[in-house]
């Protein structure tokens, strides 16, 4: 986690209490999106930075944006998430490719990433470049 | 007899082309807000049809609702081409409507601006689903490696749409293209200044190019 400056840590602003959540995989992989998704926002609404091993598929990331926007009209305390995604197949070949692929069969999911979710009334921006992942948070 | 069906296949394929040939092709504005989704539907609508399909706005989430113009008929060097314009909201993982009290908006507008605006996000996802072709529109001084690009990309990649990539705001000068094309390797990057029409040429001659694939 990186605060922004030395001046900003001097202005004795205190973040919001908050959790840090590891999920295995495991523990979502027998659910079905719907439930997958709905497990996700529960810790993420107990003001919990969750870091899931592993990643959603593309249409279960727009079925968690469209189910955090209810979310967001239904409770005015939820501002809504921050996500990020972080991997590092960039640098891979293309049989290391292929070897990622097969575990991925096996294990059912692509336990190879890490997602980062938080609330957004905690997380103010995660900033990600292919090197590097910075988490602000809000004060 | 078979003379007879070899000759109505024929006419029946030749009717055929001729209507998907005069087709509308559905061509989607995607993208995080402020992007210039809107402004860049506006200098296409303007440029073929002499009108404007949305209001834009400094103020995020402009667009709240989907908008359309319909038999948007495009020229681009001796050819033609016939589109719907679907602009859509700009698309967010967040909406905090104090967000919007930054902009002198009251209490209550900003609310309501924030309501409307997560009931946008909502509409723009279930339209992938009708898409023929999407452009994704990106502000090209922000950090393009941001969660909410990756999820319209790939969420257009598990449904075969054919995407191309708009660089905007190449005027400003924190603008980096090459950021842009390297976070999305496999797809063509365009850079463009909606707002001055720069680069357009270019832009249309991606458009009609990736329109085959349709």
């Amino acid at each position: 986690m990186k605060k922004r400056n030395n001046s900003e840590r001097r202005g004795m602003s205190r973040t919001k209490d908050f959790t840090l959540q590891f999920l295995p995989y495991a523990e979502i992989k027998d659910l079905d999106s719907n439930n997958r998704i709905r497990r996700i926002l529960e810790i993420i609404r107990e003001d919990t930075i969750l870091i899931l091993q592993g990643k959603l598929k593309p249409e279960e990331e727009s079925k968690l944006i469209k189910d955090t926007m209810n979310l967001i009209r239904g409770f005015e305390s939820f501002r809504g998430v921050e996500l990020a995604i972080v991997s590092n197949y960039s640098d891979r070949s293309l049989i290391d490719k292929i070897k990622r692929n097969i575990v991925n069969l096996l294990y059912g999911g692509d336990l190879d990433v890490i997602t980062i979710i938080g609330p957004a009334t905690i997380v103010k921006e995660i900033k990600k470049n292919p090197k590097k992942i910075e988490l602000f948070l809000k004060k | 007899m078979a003379a007879i069906t070899i000759f109505k296949d024929f006419f029946s394929r030749m009717f055929f082309n001729i209507f998907k040939n005069k087709k509308e092709i559905k061509l989607g504005f995607y993208g995080p807000p402020n992007a210039g989704k809107t402004s860049l539907a506006n200098r296409i609508c303007k440029d073929f049809t002499g009108e404007e399909i949305g209001e834009v706005s400094k103020i995020p989430h402009q667009t709240r609702t989907v908008q359309f113009k319909e038999k948007v008929e495009i020229s681009y060097k001796g050819k033609k081409m016939t589109f719907k314009l679907i602009d859509t909201p700009g698309i967010a993982t967040k909406i905090d409507y104090e967000d919007f009290l930054k902009y002198k908006m009251s209490k209550k507008d900003a609310k309501e601006r924030a309501k409307e605006a997560t009931q946008g996000v909502i509409e723009s996802i279930k339209w992938l689903d009708d898409m023929d072709l999407v452009v994704i529109v990106l502000d090209a001084a922000e950090n393009p490696y941001n969660q909410v690009n990756i999820t319209i990309v790939g969420n257009l990649a598990a449904r075969k749409i054919p995407v191309l990539i708009v660089a905007n705001k190449i005027d400003l000068k924190k603008a980096d293209i090459k950021k842009i094309e390297a976070a999305f390797p496999e797809y063509e990057v365009v850079g463009i200044s909606a707002r001055y029409g720069k680069n357009l040429e270019e832009f249309y001659e991606s458009l009609f190019k990736l329109s085959k694939k349709v």
